[in-house]
């Protein structure tokens, strides 16, 4: 990336005299600006198309057609919704709190948005790896509850506030589970930067280094993770916040028009999070078969490699949503803190004891690996 | 060191620029057409009773607590977990050392989950 830069600073400044004059961070500022935009049109595009994806299979589930009006199957059907929104009335009731109402979809925009910044999509693909980096991914993902609670209680409408405060108690609860298991991811691959965290899964076959094949806890702890994670994305069978059943749209009933559709692009984005953190702690990241050469389309397997395996979990969590029948609230508050809790408190100890006895070795044990 | 995060921030600039810009096209684009009615909030069609803006369940307070309780954890467990695995390749006391000393902690967390399920914290009802 730095070369790239270089050479397309020397471009501009061959190009335009005046700009040689400008300081360096005034480039350095540019170039992250275009990068952040790039980063976000991709994570806007898989957004958008998972919106589509997840319609079709929904048909297909439900032995229905799905939209197929819009282009070829009815791709740009994400393209046409979004249009459409964008020309609706953005309706705010009249005894709302306005400026939180209108605040809480940027919040939960950028709180999803955030956390696409450090994925590890490649060995070099990034853009950014910081030594916090999953941390950082918890922290910017509590941005959403924020924004749900201030939404939901902001719109001053009871379905909006019942919504809302499930769903804050909800996200709240997993993410004990949630942090324990990724506790023992931590503690499996020694580092909190998503980079170093995939370059520790390295092992025989490309396969057997993953963290979940590091110990029969660790396997464990990898489904406690994900369902967790679904849980914390408000998606079904834990879709209480905005069952629709009993709570109309629950935090959502109010919101309208451009502000509506974030709430729900923010959804859509954070399938393919779930998915590519998923995969980054536990599934060996851009880890392939075969081990990537280490030069650009090296790089681009890894890509692939990282993209099919965040793909796979969408169509996972899709499939999940069609399936399952929604839980009470009681039995979603005993399956966090009377299941989950407990067993991640016991994967987390479990793989500590595995380490000390097995070291390093890597297939439940069996294999060893090399530095 | 914090260079690392300029990123960052420009990509959440970046979102919270797109999020506003589309705001102020749909705008600019939509139509304004406001009417007491529409602007009530939503009871599948009856009209607003009672004030939304009410004291809810104390239900929700103990949930906090405990999750304060156990996601303080992060914050001693999670350095521990960032080293431990040199410490579990160390020699003899060094190894019995990481183990032991975060083991008593997560011991003394689960203690205290238990202590609550049994007092009922955990029931919903």
């Amino acid at each position: 990336m730095k070369e790239l830069l270089d050479q397309l600073i020397a471009l501009a400044v061959e190009k335009v005299p005046l700009l040689g004059q400008a300081p360096d961070w005034v480039f350095y500022l540019l170039w992250m600006l275009v990068a952040g935009a790039a980063l976000l049109v991709y994570a806007s595009l898989i957004a958008g198309i998972t919106s589509w994806v997840e319609r079709r299979i929904a048909g297909r589930m439900q032995a229905r057609i799905g939209p197929n009006r819009v282009g070829p199957r009815g791709f740009f059907q994400w393209i046409a919704d979004g249009l459409k929104s964008l020309f609706k009335e953005d309706v705010t009731p009249a005894n709302a709190d306005k400026p939180l109402f209108r605040l809480a979809p940027y919040l939960v925009f950028t709180g999803m948005f955030g956390a696409w910044a450090v994925l590890p999509y490649s060995a070099r693909l990034y853009a950014a790896d910081l030594n916090v980096g999953i941390l950082y991914v918890m922290a910017i993902t509590s941005l959403v509850v924020i924004g749900i609670l201030m939404g939901g209680w902001a719109s001053g409408n009871k379905w909006g506030l019942f919504g809302a405060l499930r769903s804050s108690a909800q996200i709240v609860s997993y993410e004990v589970p949630a942090g324990l298991a990724i506790a023992t991811a931590v503690a499996l691959s020694g580092s909190l930067s998503l980079q170093e965290m995939v370059r520790a899964q390295a092992g025989p076959l490309g396969i057997l280094g993953w963290n979940i094949f590091k110990s029969p806890f660790a396997l464990v702890a990898f489904f406690v993770y994900f369902i967790a994670a679904v849980a914390e994305g408000n998606r079904t069978p834990f879709d209480l916040p905005e069952a629709e059943s009993e709570l109309v749209a629950g935090y959502n009933t109010e919101y309208s028009g451009m502000r509506f559709v974030f709430f729900f692009f923010a959804e859509w984005a954070n399938l393919f999070l779930i998915g590519a953190v998923s995969t980054t702690l536990f599934l060996g990241g851009w880890q392939g078969p075969l081990a990537n050469p280490d030069t650009w389309w090296g790089v681009m397997i890894g890509a692939g490699w990282f993209f099919l395996k965040a793909c796979f979990f969408v169509f996972v969590l899709i499939w999940i949503r069609w399936t399952l029948p929604r839980l009470r609230v009681d039995q979603l508050m005993a399956m966090c803190w009377k299941y989950l809790v407990p067993i991640a408190f016991v994967c987390l100890i479990g793989t500590m004891l595995w380490m000390s006895v097995f070291g390093d070795r890597a297939f439940f044990g069996l294999v060893a690996v090399g530095p | 060191m914090l260079l690392d995060y300029i990123p960052v921030l420009a990509l959440m600039a970046a979102a919270a620029g797109l999020a506003l810009a589309f705001t102020l096209m749909s705008e600019l684009l939509g139509p304004k057409r406001r009417s007491a009615e529409k602007q009530m909030p939503f009871e599948c069609g009856n009209p607003s009773s009672g004030n939304p803006k009410r004291r809810f369940s104390v239900k929700f307070y103990p949930l906090a607590v405990l999750f304060l309780l156990l996601d303080i954890e992060a914050v001693f467990l999670y350095p521990w977990a960032t080293i431990y695995r040199e410490l579990s390749q160390g020699k003899g006391w060094m190894m019995l050392f990481g183990f032991a000393e975060m083991g008593l902690f997560i011991a003394l967390l689960a203690l205290a989950l238990f202590y609550a399920w049994k007092k009922g914290a955990l029931e919903w009802d």
